[in-house]
């Protein structure tokens, strides 16, 4: 079980009181303008990334916020965690 | 050398000394017809049904480990085909024909035991969502039928039905001839005879990049033991494919979940089938040694760490302790983590990729056991023919732009 650190909530929690939530940082096109391409890259094709993987979590049994996150997805290591809409750290 | 009564009987003869490698461990060739990347199950399927239906033999399979050691070394070997869509019914009966007839094809005996899946309902919602799949199969000739919970515990007399319990059984669906098959045998026949047909399977040998002429078509692969020239790249990586197809820069649309098993101590024989059931999360099936195989569920996270968390196998053993109360008192003796390639449908992604002369197989998320002979003899028609098989052909990478998918992901009857 991992232990993650909600950045609104500022403390270490077990992983059983967060949601996963995917991929992070994924930008949804106009769905009007867009190409089918680049519409379904955008639903479904994933990094799907083996080392630093940057990732949405939601601290649902705690303030209930989203953040993102960056773990090693070897390791399992949680590199760091930050609040919705900061720019992923460039580490 | 052929497995028969007067070899067994020539061998004891002489001490057992005399029995050969099962397969040869070539160094890589400097060319190949076609290289498939991945020496599993799906890979070595493919690779034998090259040479054997297609007589391409010139062929290599490459794996970064040794044959076998991924996830068809550790999976719960289940198999079955009661999948609600036709496409899905159509290419899981596909594989589950080719099982019956599996040991005797690759003179290899893969242990295939068709004694019976039984899913169980634990309630109204559920009730209804098996029927529905019960009909569906029996329109599409799949052997699936309803049981009321007294005749599925007679079919296993140690499930628990006591309606007292938290989430009592009232059902079960039943695929008679589903089974198990041992899963290290697959891998081991389908290797030896694909070696006695000419290919050449390398181990511990690890792709390393993927070349591609200027036209942006295949044209080989690097290797830890060298450059290897090919035209045709088969991706057989599950769990891996994400990262071997970055190589060629192609995005896919997959996650990498770990996925865990377990294995008690040997018990004399008490689970006569297997039994799974979807709403409390519990696949139980007991091997020939005696042992419970248990399959839990996957983490919600991407992970390549081979290693589930413990919650999750927890929430599993207390849903199989509640199912079976003898249970309680058994020991775990192994737990693995296999790290599984889910697609959004739930459905596996055969065929060819947008850079020429590269195709994958893969997608085959928690239940790819169960395609093994099918996956390979479907890939390797696309592979050899350069047409998709009309049973693969639904299962097309594009159908992710077009949006015809596959949806197994609400529709399958088990939980993702």
């Amino acid at each position: 079980m991992l232990l993650i650190r909600c950045p609104y909530c500022e403390m270490e929690r077990p992983e059983i009181e967060f949601k996963y939530g995917g991929e992070a940082h994924l930008t949804r096109p106009d769905p009007n303008a867009a190409s089918d391409e680049a519409w379904t890259d955008f639903l479904y094709f994933r990094a799907n990334a083996r080392g630093p993987h940057a990732e949405r979590w939601r601290h649902a049994a705690g303030c209930g916020r989203f953040f993102n996150c960056v773990r090693d997805t070897v390791s399992d290591r949680i590199v760091v965690t930050y609040k919705m809409g900061e720019k992923r750290p460039d580490l | 050398m052929k497995f028969s009564f007067a070899s067994l009987a020539g061998q004891a003869l002489s001490g057992h000394q005399g029995w050969p490698e099962q397969w040869r461990s070539p160094a890589p060739k400097p060319s190949y017809d076609a290289v498939i990347v991945g020496a599993g199950g799906h890979g070595l399927a493919t690779a034998y049904y090259l040479a054997k239906q297609h007589g391409l033999a010139n062929v290599a399979v490459f794996d970064k480990g040794w044959l076998g050691g991924g996830n068809t070394g550790r999976n719960t070997t289940i198999v079955r085909s009661n999948y609600l869509w036709e496409a899905s019914e159509a290419i899981y009966a596909h594989a589950h024909a080719l099982w019956a007839t599996l040991s005797q094809e690759l003179n290899y005996n893969v242990m295939f035991s068709p004694r019976g899946v039984m899913l169980l309902a634990h309630g109204r919602h559920d009730e209804q969502a098996f029927k529905r799949h019960v009909h569906a199969n029996r329109l599409a000739g799949i052997a699936n039928e309803w049981l009321t919970r007294e005749e599925a515990k007679a079919v296993c007399p140690a499930l628990n039905i006591d309606p007292g319990v938290r989430y009592p059984v009232v059902g079960a669906a039943w695929q008679r001839n589903g089974g198990t098959a041992r899963h290290d045998a697959v891998a081991w026949g389908y290797a030896r005879a694909a070696s006695a047909l000419g290919v050449d399977i390398v181990e511990n040998c690890e792709v390393t990049a993927i070349r591609r002429d200027a036209s942006g078509a295949v044209s080989g692969l690097e290797t830890t033991r060298g450059a290897v020239a090919t035209k045709k790249i088969g991706v057989v990586a599950a769990g891996c494919s994400s990262v071997v197809m970055a190589m060629a820069g192609v995005r896919l649309p997959l996650e990498s979940f770990p996925l865990q098993a377990l294995a008690s101590e040997p018990l004399k024989p008490v689970m006569p089938c297997v039994v799974m059931s979807n709403a409390v999360h519990a696949y139980v099936s007991q091997s020939d040694k005696g042992e419970l195989v248990i399959g839990a569920g996957t983490d919600a996270y991407v992970s390549y760490s081979q290693r589930g968390a413990l919650h999750i196998a927890s929430a599993t053993l207390e849903a199989i302790c509640e199912l079976f109360p003898f249970a309680s008192r058994l020991r775990m003796m192994r737990n693995w983590g296999g790290i599984v390639d889910a697609t959004p449908d739930r459905s596996p992604i055969i065929g060819a990729t947008p850079v020429p002369g590269l195709y994958v197989n893969c997608g085959w998320g928690t239940g790819g056991f169960k395609a093994t002979p099918g996956s390979g003899h479907l890939f390797a028609h696309h592979l050899a023919t350069g047409a998709p098989h009309p049973i693969a052909a639904p299962f097309a990478l594009d159908r992710f732009r077009t949006g015809a998918l596959v949806n197994e992901a609400t529709a399958a009857a088990v939980a993702h």
